[in-house]
């Protein structure tokens, strides 16, 4: 965590304390944690910030930071992984992953090569595959259903820290 | 009450920070990390462990407001503690017991970090001031003591945990392979640090075993004929091209099989040797047998935990695809470009499973593409095995050129390099689905491959009978020279004995097993330049090339034609089990070529991932790694097998040369067991043994084990197909379930009809109820009770035309089904109109969250 530390006040040394014992307010806007090197090639690195953020515009105080790397890490349980990989892909925070999301996320995914049919295809595939009951859009329990059949879920979001 | 609460939990939280902060400052003013071990354990353990208790400064510091805040605490116990009463006691047992429930659940909980420090605070004070308490007088300190202890030893695993990865070679490199690209190519060094490993092993085994005694307690060189250069060669013999053909001095050395001795027990330990070396020959088939289906068991264990896989294709390449580990941004570039195109593949994919194919011009096809192939490698077997016949003959001219001399080599490595690209040029008449198409192109190139070495050994083969029909003519030689050489010396001293021969002078049978060990062994040299060759040339010099000619060049060199090379994973992987295949084959009539693999593997970790990360870019179209492994796994087993059969048939059939190795003189090579059974051990191992080598034991004995196979696989055919059923079962389940949500095209329609009637009430119920919980819902946080009440409401909307009577039969039915299966789904938990009453709102009942 003393690492942690250390990078959070690398990123902006003026704001940042190096010792926090009168617990101060201090928050790191969005821009500067996006490109650390970890985040930097992520697409969805916005998202991760945001859903981490506890005031919802994308700030982080030092406790969310923490926080976010220890989901991300190697010992976080399945079911914290999907409870936060369901807030990263739900970019309208509705608490629904819905046609418009999906879209985003694959423009995303492959920075806007596939063609507006192929687009529309995949989203409905996903919606017809995943959708349980049945309203158009993926509530947390397809979205968990789905996931936790994945064999590649865990490896992929994996962080060494 | 709550207010109380709150406060004095973030009194905790300052408190818990302040220290916290408090004693990082104080050990690392200077942003000293080396000191900060310490402090960050404290920090670490608090997170991520949450059940030690550093009893240092933080300790005191507690104790001292513990006090204080023992308000906060749900216990209503003052501090006397040394008269509680019995369910006094019980009660805080219990207490206890939930709280350290509640810290080893922390981590699953998404609550906000300041939340969970409070929270978990709290909870490690309670459990810390009342676990002692629990024990009473000297069994309160035995009881704290145990407690201390059994967290001690969960650190001490811990740490024992992390030191043993760190301990596990090239982990770093395979890392930074992997993060640049991608998990397949990463799983090609895996299986080369695996195949490292197992031949690490088997040198082992035969260096301790075989090589160190002769050389140690054996002859020394130049003592016997067999261990000493025939005087014709002795002119040549430290040349350096005779050295690189392994004559002359290495051909007499204890790399061979010809240097052994064959006297039964050598030195002062009595090591039988003879009997030592034919064990370890087998045990090296044995050890690698093992080995091998040892880790095809894993990974089939893996392989079927998975479940089912094609349901969910899209979603998951959807949410799934994009490698978090990734930070190089070319790599980035490349991840988008595979997923783009794993994208189009599968939207293909669907496309074409609703084409409708010309199925008889796609058979003819593949026919005439199978009859191509089948050709090539026809012609390529033929090939080998002329040219073979023909260095037979060149060997006995006596002027040839280098270009006869390793004609066999060059042959083979030019079948290498150019059969398969023209296999993947035929191949694509076939037409197949990518993944199948690889399989078959590694499939064609296996066989190639088998192909060639199985000619080789023919040839192979050939030569040694002509040496064995040799043998006999120089074993009479022989036999005369050293009769006449007697005779002469004994001419001229009657009475004393006659000087021995000099050893470089007694005339040689031709070894076959040495010339066998010698001839793996320049193949598998020659295969190792081969393979640096091509990497050094293929890779490293067209990676300069294109980046330094770019710039004078009309076309542009790097998207272009040469541009950099991309890591052939397969070819990679099938190079080295064939390789592995030459070592086993060779390995007991040359049991130095473990040793000179083992540098070849090593040296080739270093070099290849050099190779990769300085001149390799990442593959365009992602390989996917998981399914493949056993594939490989099983390519291994059949080359072990296959290797086996040429030294199971030599040992049994062919009588080993009179003059050289450890079993000369014998009969055949198993004799030396029936010697050392008869000689070494007592009377009645000898009996057993005969006993059981009886057919009329053996028999029986094969018919039981084949019975057993039998019985097996009709086990394991069963619990297949009752996998089938179940996921067939849970298949139709959902696609009703989506059915009567979306068409209602499978319902009954007297059913239908009862619907109908109910619907108008239960859609003005429900709606209202729906707005409501969205509005309580929406300003909340991040609380984990909202997400089944939310899958309600979803429930409830579509739901509200009326299913709540049609399905209550139905919905039973599936209800009770799943948790019968055993299968983890999400539909026991969420909540259903659990034998609700014809007449009740669904939406209303399903309001409670019932996670």
């Amino acid at each position: 965590v003393y690492r942690l530390h250390g990078r959070y006040h690398e990123m902006a040394p003026n704001v940042v304390p190096m010792d926090y014992t009168k617990d101060p307010d201090v928050k790191l806007p969005m821009q500067l944690i996006i490109n650390m090197p970890e985040l930097k090639e992520n697409p969805f690195k916005e998202r991760i910030v945001a859903s981490f953020s506890e005031d919802g515009e994308g700030s982080l105080s030092f406790n969310d930071f923490v926080d976010m790397f220890s989901v991300l890490s190697e010992m976080a349980p399945r079911e914290l992984k999907a409870i936060y990989a369901f807030k990263i892909y739900d970019f309208n925070t509705d608490n629904f992953i819905c046609k418009a999301d999906l879209e985003e996320t694959l423009n995303k995914l492959t920075r806007e090569e596939l063609t507006e049919e192929e687009i529309t295809l995949v989203c409905e595939k996903v919606i017809e595959e995943a959708d349980m009951d049945g309203d158009g859009k993926l509530g947390f329990a397809d979205f968990e259903n789905m996931i936790s059949k994945a064999p590649d879920f865990l490896r992929y979001y994996f962080k060494k820290r | 009450g709550s207010q109380q609460n709150r406060a004095s939990r973030r009194k905790n939280y300052q408190r818990k920070n302040r220290d916290g902060k408090n004693a990082r400052e104080e050990r690392s003013q200077k942003k000293d990390r080396g000191k900060t071990a310490p402090t960050k354990d404290q920090k670490e353990s608090e997170n991520k462990e949450k059940k030690t208790t550093k009893r240092g400064k933080e300790g005191e510091n507690k104790q001292k407001k513990d006090r204080k805040n023992s308000t906060s605490s749900a216990s209503s116990n003052s501090s006397d503690e040394e008269s509680l009463s019995e369910e006094e006691l019980a009660m805080l047992k219990e207490q206890v017991e939930q709280k350290k429930k509640l810290i080893s659940t922390m981590r699953n909980k998404p609550w906000r970090m300041v939340k969970k420090l409070s929270v978990l605070r709290e909870a490690q004070d309670f459990v810390e001031k009342f676990e002692g308490a629990l024990g009473k007088g000297k069994g309160k300190k035995l009881y704290a003591y145990k407690m201390m202890m059994a967290k001690k030893w969960v650190k001490f695993k811990r740490d024992f945990e992390n030191f043993k990865t760190q301990c596990i070679p090239w982990e770093m490199k395979i890392k930074e392979v992997e993060s640049h690209f991608g998990s397949s190519v990463a799983s090609y060094f895996i299986f080369l640090r695996w195949m490292y490993g197992v031949n690490l092993v088997l040198f082992g085994l035969i260096f301790g075993l075989v090589i160190i005694p002769e050389v140690l307690m054996g002859m020394p060189y130049g003592s016997m004929p067999r261990k000493t250069v025939p005087r014709a060669e002795q002119a040549t013999a430290m040349d350096f091209s005779v050295l690189w053909d392994f004559e002359g001095y290495i051909k007499y050395s204890a790399l061979f099989y010809g240097y052994y001795n064959n006297q039964r027990t050598i030195g002062w330990l009595k090591y039988r040797l003879p009997m030592a070396y034919f064990m370890v020959g087998i045990s090296v088939f044995g050890y690698s047998l093992m080995v091998v289906i040892r880790s095809m068991a894993r990974n089939a264990n893996q392989n079927t935990a998975d479940g089912d896989d094609d349901n969910f294709i899209f979603s998951w390449k959807m949410f799934t695809s994009w490698d978090y580990l990734i930070g190089n941004p070319e790599t980035a570039d490349n991840k988008f470009a595979s997923i783009t195109t794993s994208f189009k593949e599968s939207i293909v994919d669907e496309q074409e499973s609703n084409k409708d194919e010309n199925i008889h011009l796609r058979r003819f096809l593949r026919v005439l593409a199978n009859v191509l192939i089948i050709c090539c490698l026809c012609g390529s077997g033929y090939l080998i095995y002329f040219v073979v016949k023909r260095s037979q003959t060149f060997s006995k001219m006596q002027n040839v050129g280098w270009y006869e001399r390793n004609e066999v080599e060059i042959v083979m490595s030019l079948l290498g390099m150019f059969c398969p690209p023209l296999f993947e040029t035929i191949a694509a008449l076939e037409n197949y689905h990518p993944r199948i198409g690889l399989k078959w192109q590694l499939g064609r190139i296996f066989a190639l491959f088998l192909g060639n070495l199985y000619t080789f050994l023919l040839a192979l083969m050939d030569d040694v009978n002509e040496k064995l029909a040799e043998e006999d003519v120089v074993k009479n030689i022989t036999h005369w020279t050293l009769l006449g050489h007697h005779n002469s010396s004994a001419g001229n001293d009657s009475t004393a004995t006659p000087p021995p021969l000099d050893p470089a002078d007694v005339p040689r049978g031709p070894c076959w097993e040495t010339t066998v060990g010698i001839e793996f062994v320049r193949l598998t040299v020659s295969d190792i330049l081969v393979t640096y060759i091509t990497i050094l040339v293929g890779d490293f010099i067209r990676a300069c090339f294109v980046r330094f000619v770019n710039y004078c060049w009309c076309w542009d060199l790097e998207a272009g034609f040469p541009s950099y090379a991309e890591f052939d994973i397969s070819g990679n992987v099938l190079g080295l089990i064939f390789n592995q295949g030459m070592i086993w084959m060779g390995s007991f009539y040359a049991p130095g070529l473990v040793g000179i693999n083992v540098l070849r593997l090593l040296t080739s970790m270093y070099f290849q991932c050099w190779a990769v990360m300085s001149s390799n870019v990442p593959h365009a179209r992602v390989f996917k790694a998981s399914k493949s492994n056993n594939f490989y796994m099983g390519l291994l087993l059949l080359i072990l097998f296959l290797s086996l059969l040429p030294v199971a048939y030599t040992i049994m059939s062919l009588p080993p040369s009179f003059d050289c190795g450890p079993f000369s003189g014998k009969k055949r090579m198993y004799d030396v067991i029936q010697e050392t059974i008869e000689l070494d051990f007592p009377l009645f191992v000898a009996k057993i043994f005969s006993y059981m080598a009886n057919p009329g034991l053996i028999i029986p004995a094969i018919l039981l084990m084949v019975l057993a196979i039998y019985y097996l696989n009709a086990v394991s055919e069963a619990y297949q197909r009752a996998n089938a059923e179940l996921r067939k079962k849970m298949q139709m389940l959902r696609e009703e379930e989506k059915n009567k949500r979306n068409n209602k095209a499978s319902t009954n329609p007297m059913l239908q009809d009862l619907e109908d009637l109910l619907t108008p009430s239960t859609k003005t119920e429900s709606a209202p109820k729906q707005a409501e919980d969205k509005k309580i819902e929406s300003p909340n946080g991040t609380s984990p009770a909202r997400k089944p009440g939310r899958g309600a409401v979803l429930d409830g909307s579509p739901m509200a035309s009326g299913r709540g009577a049609a399905c209550t039969l139905p919905s039973q039915v599936f209800v009770t089904q799943p948790p019968t299966l055993g299968v983890r789904a999400p539909y026991p938990g969420q909540p259903r109109p659990w034998g609700h009453p014809l007449g009740a709102v669904p939406g209303r009942g399903r309001g409670q969250p019932c996670y």
